[in-house]
Parts: C-alpha cells; sequence; structure tokens
C-alpha cells in the first residue's frame, strides 16, 4: 500500500511521509544519472496533461518514468487548449484515466488537481494548478536541501517575489515542520501575505547585506515585470535583489544558492562557477525525487 | 400566555435567535424561495434580552431535517431550532456547524475551479474562531465574510 494514494498538495503530507519520499529519493539517484538500469515501472504509463506550458517538470516526469522502466503519454499544451473548449476537465480526466495508470496535471485554475482527483480511477499528480500549489517542486527543494545542506537548524534567507512564487509559499509551510530559522527578502509590494505567516515561528523579515554572512541557503525566485506599473520602476527594484559573485566574497563557506529556474538576471553567470551554485543540481534532483513519487503512488496500483 | 410576534403555528420549524438581518439569509441556505409551497413567517429585528435584536423565522408544515438545519449556523451560530406539533414545542435544540458544508458558499477566488464551468460542487471546511471561518476545499481560499457568498 502506497503512503497517498494522489499528491495535491504538500498540506497532505505530514513531516514522515515527506522524509519517507526523500529518503527513496536517495535510492533512486543512480537510476536517475543512468548508472543503473530499473523496471520497477516496467508496463506502467504516465499520462502528462499539461494545460499550460512547462518544460522542466513535464520533462522530468517523462525522464523519471522512462528511467524505472515505464511508458510515458503526453498531450501538449496545444492539443490541450483545443481540448479545454470542448471537453469539460472531469470528462477528460476520466477518459484518461482509463488510457494511463498514473496522470501529472498542470492547469490554470487553482483546485483543479483536488476536482481531478475526484474523477480519477487513477493517481493524479498535481504539477501546478494556477497560483496554487506544486508539491513535486516543494519535494525537490527539499531534497536539494538535504542533500546540499541540512533540514535540520539552518538558516534560510527566501528572496525576491515571496507575494506570488507559488514555489515559495509551499516551501515555507514545509519549512515550517523542520527546525530552521526562515529570513524574508523582498521589496515592500512583493512581501509575503500575511496568511502564510500563521504560526509560523522563526520568520523575520531581513535585508539581504544583514543576513548574507549567516544564512545556509539562500533560496532565490524571480521578480516579474509584470507586477510592477512601470519598466523603469521594476529595473529600480529588480536590480536590488541580484546576486552576483562579489556579493557572494561575504557569504559563509557553506552557503548554498538555490532558484527554482528559469532565471532571468537575478542571479550572475558569475555565480554558476562557485561553489555556492546548486540551482543545476537543484534541477536534476527533480528527476529522483519523481521516481520517488510515481513508484509510491503506483505501488498501490501493484498490490 | 407568552407574546408571541407572529401567530401560532399548528406544526412546523421555527428558528430563533438568528443573528438580526440574516433571515432572508436562512431562508436561502434552507432553499425556499418564491416559488416554493411553504408558509413562512419572518419577524426581524425582533428585541432580545440575549442578543439585543434577533430574527425569527417559522416555516409552516415542514420539518427540515437537522443536517440542513446545521447550515444555519454559517451565518447564525447561536439559531435554536424548534419543532412545533399540535402547536406545542416538541423539541427544541442549538445549531452546530458542520464541519465540512456543500454547495452552500461560492468560493471568492475566481480562479478556483469550483467557478468554472465544470461540473463541480463548492466545498468548504468549516471551524469557529471568534468567527465562522469557513475554507475552500480545491484552492485553500479562506472565507470569513461567510455571508457575502451565500
Ligand atoms: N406554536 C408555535 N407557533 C409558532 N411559534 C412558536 C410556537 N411555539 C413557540 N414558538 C416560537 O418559538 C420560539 C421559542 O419559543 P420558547 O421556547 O417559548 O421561547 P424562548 O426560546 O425565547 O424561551 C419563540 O420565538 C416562540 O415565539
Ligand atoms: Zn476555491
Amino acid at each position: 500500500m502506497s503512503r497517498f494514494r494522489h499528491l495535491i498538495s504538500i498540506d497532505d503530507l505530514d513531516k514522515e511521509d515527506i522524509l519517507f519520499i526523500l529518503k527513496k529519493a536517495k535510492g533512486f539517484e543512480n537510476i536517475a544519472k543512468g548508472e543503473m538500469n530499473s523496471k520497477v515501472l516496467e508496463g506502467k504509463i504516465l499520462a502528462n496533461l499539461f494545460f499550460e506550458p512547462s518544460t522542466r517538470t513535464r520533462m522530468s516526469f517523462e525522464v523519471a518514468m522512462k528511467r524505472l522502466g515505464g511508458d510515458v503519454i503526453n498531450m501538449t499544451a496545444q492539443e490541450a487548449s483545443s481540448v479545454a473548449k470542448g471537453e469539460t476537465l472531469a470528462d477528460t480526466i476520466k477518459v484518461v484515466s482509463k488510457y494511463a495508470d498514473v496522470i501529472v496535471l498542470r492547469h490554470p485554475l487553482e483546485g483543479a488537481a483536488r476536482f481531478a482527483a475526484e474523477n480519477s480511477e487513477v493517481p493524479i499528480i498535481n504539477g501546478g494548478d494556477g497560483a496554487g500549489q506544486h508539491p513535486t517542486q516543494t519535494l525537490l527543494d527539499l531534497y536539494t536541501i538535504m542533500k546540499e545542506s541540512s533540514l535540520d537548524g539552518i538558516k534560510i534567507a527566501l528572496m525576491g517575489d515571496l507575494k506570488y512564487s507559488r514555489t515559495v509559499h509551499s516551501l515555507i509551510k514545509a519549512l515550517t515542520l523542520f527546525n530552521t530559522e526562515i529570513y524574508l527578502i523582498s521589496p515592500e509590494t512583493l512581501r509575503l501575505p500575511e496568511e502564510f505567516l500563521e504560526g509560523l515561528r522563526n520568520v523575520e523579515i531581513a535585508g539581504l547585506d544583514d543576513v548574507i554572512d549567516d544564512i545556509n541557503v539562500l533560496y532565490v525566485t524571480r521578480i516579474q515585470k509584470e507586477r510592477f506599473p512601470d519598466e523603469e520602476e521594476y529595473r529600480k527594484v529588480a536590480g536590488s535583489y541580484k546576486i552576483d559573485a562579489e556579493l557572494l566574497k561575504r557569504a559563509r563557506e557553506d552557503l548554498i544558492i538555490m532558484h527554482p529556474l528559469p532565471r532571468v538576471d537575478e542571479i550572475d553567470v558569475s555565480v554558476d562557477k562557485t561553489s555556492h551554485a546548486k540551482y543545476f543540481e537543484q534541477a536534476f534532483y527533480g528527476v529522483p525525487v519523481r521516481m520517488a513519487i510515481l513508484s509510491e503512488v503506483l505501488s498501490e496500483v501493484v498490490l | 400566555m407568552k407574546q408571541l410576534t407572529i401567530s401560532k403555528i399548528k406544526e412546523g420549524t421555527v428558528i430563533d435567535h438568528i443573528n438580526a438581518g440574516k433571515a432572508l439569509l436562512v431562508l436561502k441556505i434552507l432553499g425556499i424561495h418564491p416559488d416554493s409551497t411553504e408558509t413562512v413567517s419572518m419577524a426581524m429585528n425582533v428585541p432580545s434580552k440575549k442578543m439585543g435584536k434577533k430574527d425569527i423565522v417559522k416555516v409552516e408544515g415542514k420539518f427540515i431535517n437537522e443536517e440542513q438545519l446545521n447550515k444555519i449556523a454559517l451565518i447564525a451560530p447561536k439559531a435554536t431550532i424548534n419543532l412545533i406539533k399540535d402547536y406545542e414545542i416538541q423539541k427544541k435544540f442549538r445549531v452546530v456547524l458542520p464541519e465540512f458544508i456543500e454547495g452552500i458558499i461560492k468560493c471568492p477566488n475566481r480562479n478556483c475551479i469550483s467557478n468554472s464551468n465544470e461540473p463541480i460542487i463548492p466545498k468548504f471546511h468549516v471551524w469557529f474562531d471568534g468567527e465562522v471561518i469557513a475554507k475552500c476545499h480545491y484552492c485553500n481560499k479562506k472565507v470569513q465574510e461567510i455571508s457575502e457568498y451565500i
């Protein structure tokens, strides 16, 4: 029996579930790198239903499934948009859950994945629903922190757009399960909404300059142009939330820098060569983590 | 002889201690519309010792089931229900706030799947924390001014 049938929100998992998945992911790293072959999901089919464009999430699920010996069918964003015009999501899910053994869904509306789960005969994995949840991203973020730093007793700064970034919102929730000190670094207008601060301890609003020499993890997110009234305002604000090698001279040696990618220019390429840069590793860790999730939700089907 | 603001009913349901001004919403929650067949009388802004002012709703000839009645707690957590038979109160109880509600509250989040054209009934988790709070089962949006979304 699997620990969970669907993966809709990180809130559906408790700390033990999370640690279980992270541990399982560790065991899959060799296979994820292609150093070892596996057939644990042989004969199983994953359907990628992406009603919004995505490369990373979709591709890493595809790699994860294939590296475990399974197969993948894809519905492209273009196909999805023509389907969406004529058919309800409920019907699409009912049909596709007859074709596939597991479905990864990305959809522009919040709550779409939970609704899909109600209409599906097979496990649904939420690949992002509007401004809502993106639990596999959170799990791979936690995995990266665990592998490259530690999940226990660290100081982590979340920087950039804390208001709209769903990645940040779910990561904060998950981090509170662990013993971490969290610093929030953002422009005034892009602060973390109050509702996410509820019940949080060890969270502080800070400036990058004040904490750069003390933190273990710096999680950077993109500040989007569309959030600002005009180009000039955007450039002024975004300019002060950029990381370069110069700034990192003051950082702890063990500081790691993360980013959900794609980046625009918030992390200068000069950082890539430093030992702090972990964002490409982070992207890779999406594969073993998604392998762990797939094999977990599919273990019930095998019974 | 007790003073009654509206005439006695022989049989039916009396909903008392409704927060003043919420009587019409109570009817909406109970699914009673202008073209329903029940006879309904209402008293609004009735002076009350406990509440200052209250509303009262009487539905004649109909016993509304408890599950249905408990939904009233969303907007009137102090409401009391009196089931009347032969002009006498047969049973009296206070509404209990349900933990989960289907189909009464509309999600305020326009980007929520429950506001799309999918075959979907809005669902909310409900609790009391100084006031009644509801959270959308689908998008997690919290609703505090519930009356506005019924
Ligand atoms: N036969 C009846 N027909 C209509 N309303 C009634 C009847 N009997 C009692 N009520 C109403 O039910 C509510 C509760 O009645 P009662 O228990 O006597 O008062 P209270 O709860 O204020 O002590 C009151 O609003 C009263 O007017
Ligand atoms: Zn909602």
